[in-house]
């Protein structure tokens, strides 16, 4: 059972990714201030803050989508394998079953076998009947769930979810927060970010908060909910207006 | 001497009757532009996605060039093939000139340009929304020119029919590097050009109608494959 390797075994595993001063300008305007971070084992890490506060940014650095303008990415030892799933997913302009097979041939997957683990895929996600259907005409919630399917078989180490439901209904949202649990049983680390503090509290261990380029607190979900450290995070919890 | 209005009666008995030299100029006018288009796509569609690609010293200046030749003379693009394939020209011992391998080499070269340009629009657009997805599964740019272009697939019909048009309508090249024989390098636009200065304007007139429904035809049969696909893709 490979498949459900537990979290404790994967975090061995998968390297610690490092931000060292990492920051990012663009035309003299500072978009994320300086910052350090690590991040290490199996956890899920919830990227919080408000719009613009840089979390999409961070997500882009860490997964190699954007260099940094100083400071240095890094993962300390061998790079894992990666997935990210955007707010918007895109979805190639194909079959939703095409979606999945373009993948399995993109990471290498012998062509015998990728009919099959696409189809395995759409059926855990609940997409099965949908398999003839063109990607762009799926609802929003399906076409999420094509993007999760797609992520699921790359088998990622760490899979980065830039806010995946910030864009969905009730059921959808309910959907990709129990595929997230799914992937963090199998083994992945899950870096994802959201604005949405009852998701963050149903899924982090635990928490970066930034706020206005800068990050302000990477601490247990726990005691982050508790009790945050930074007056712009007790008022983000508060539900009040920061930037 | 037939007067203009029975001209036009005429020419629809030609075309009704299938007349058999008009059927012959008709095959070779299709078959010339048809493989013209076929080669300049099969070239021009991959240079098109690797020049939207690829960042190098020198894309600027080549996407300038490429823009600027879509307005290629069709008689500048025949003369420079006319002297590449004469006797005493650098391919001249390939015997290609007055065939119509000849036309289709010039053709190319018209065509050519059109649809690199214009692949290289449409790719550049729809990399921008790919980008990031792409670069996250790893996909590699080589890689990426064949998924770009598929998935451009719809647009880049209208590239390759534009691409069509300027071939079949264009008379310049092919009149140099032809010669317009009777036969062997006679297509429409040549053979209007030549019963028109006769007057036998029954056949030009034929000859007219029938270009502008086979491009008519193309185009509809096109736009009606492109509307249907992009109905049901989304």
């Amino acid at each position: 059972m490979n498949e459900m390797l537990h979290p404790a075994t994967a975090a061995a595993r998968v390297a610690p990714l490092a931000f060292e001063g990492v920051s990012v300008t663009h035309r003299d305007q500072t978009l994320l201030n300086p910052l350090t971070l690590r991040l290490a084992g199996c956890h899920r890490t919830l990227v919080m803050g408000p719009n613009g506060a840089g979390k999409s940014l961070l997500l882009r650095l860490a997964h190699g989508l954007l260099a940094p303008s100083s400071g240095r990415v890094h993962w300390e030892g061998e790079t894992p394998r990666q997935a990210m799933v955007f707010q918007r997913p895109v979805l190639l302009r194909r079959t939703a079953l095409d979606n999945l097979t373009y993948a399995l041939a993109v990471t290498g997957t012998p062509r015998r076998q990728r009919l099959a683990l696409a189809r395995e895929a759409l059926a855990r996600f609940g997409l099965a009947a949908l398999e003839k259907r063109p990607a762009r005409v799926l609802s929003g919630g399906e076409q999420q769930r094509l993007a999760l399917a797609r992520a699921w078989l790359t088998r990622p180490d760490v899979l980065f979810l830039d806010e995946p439901t910030s864009a969905l209904d009730p059921a959808a949202i309910r959907a990709v927060e129990d595929a997230v649990v799914d992937f963090h049983e199998r083994g992945t680390r899950i870096v994802m970010s959201t604005h949405d503090l009852h998701q963050a509290r149903r899924l982090a261990d635990d928490v970066l908060f930034l706020c206005g380029g800068r990050l302000l607190e990477h601490t247990a979900a726990e005691a982050f909910f508790r009790a945050p450290a930074s007056p712009e995070a007790r008022a983000f919890i508060r539900g009040e207006l920061v930037w | 001497m037939p007067t203009d209005a029975n001209a036009f009666q005429t020419a629809l008995a030609l075309i009704l009757g299938m007349d058999p030299v008009l059927l012959g100029i008709v095959a070779l006018s299709l078959r010339v532009s048809l493989t013209a288009v076929l080669i300049a796509a099969l070239l021009a569609l991959p240079l098109g996605a690797a020049l939207a690609l690829w960042r190098f010293p020198g894309r600027g200046a080549i996407i300038v060039v490429l823009n600027a030749l879509m307005g290629l003379p069709p008689v500048v693009a025949g003369l420079t093939v006319y002297l590449l394939l004469s006797r005493a020209g650098p391919l001249g011992q390939f015997g290609l000139l007055f065939t119509p391998s000849a036309m289709v080499v010039a053709q190319v070269i018209l065509i050519l340009p059109i649809i690199a340009a214009l692949t290289r629009q449409q790719i550049e657009e729809l990399h921008g929304e790919y980008r990031d997805q792409l670069r996250s599964l790893g996909v590699s740019r080589p890689r990426m020119i064949p998924t770009l272009l598929w998935d451009a697939r719809f647009s880049l019909l209208t590239v390759v029919l534009a691409g069509f048009g300027r071939a079949s309508a264009e008379v310049g090249a092919v009149m140099i590097v032809g010669g317009n024989i009777e036969g062997v390098t006679r297509v429409m636009t040549t053979a209007i050009v030549l019963e028109t200065s006769k007057g036998n304007l029954p056949l030009a007139l034929g000859l007219g109608l029938v270009l502008l429904g086979l491009v008519l035809l193309v185009n509809a049969a096109a736009h009606l494959v492109g509307e249907s696909a992009r109905r049901r893709l989304g």
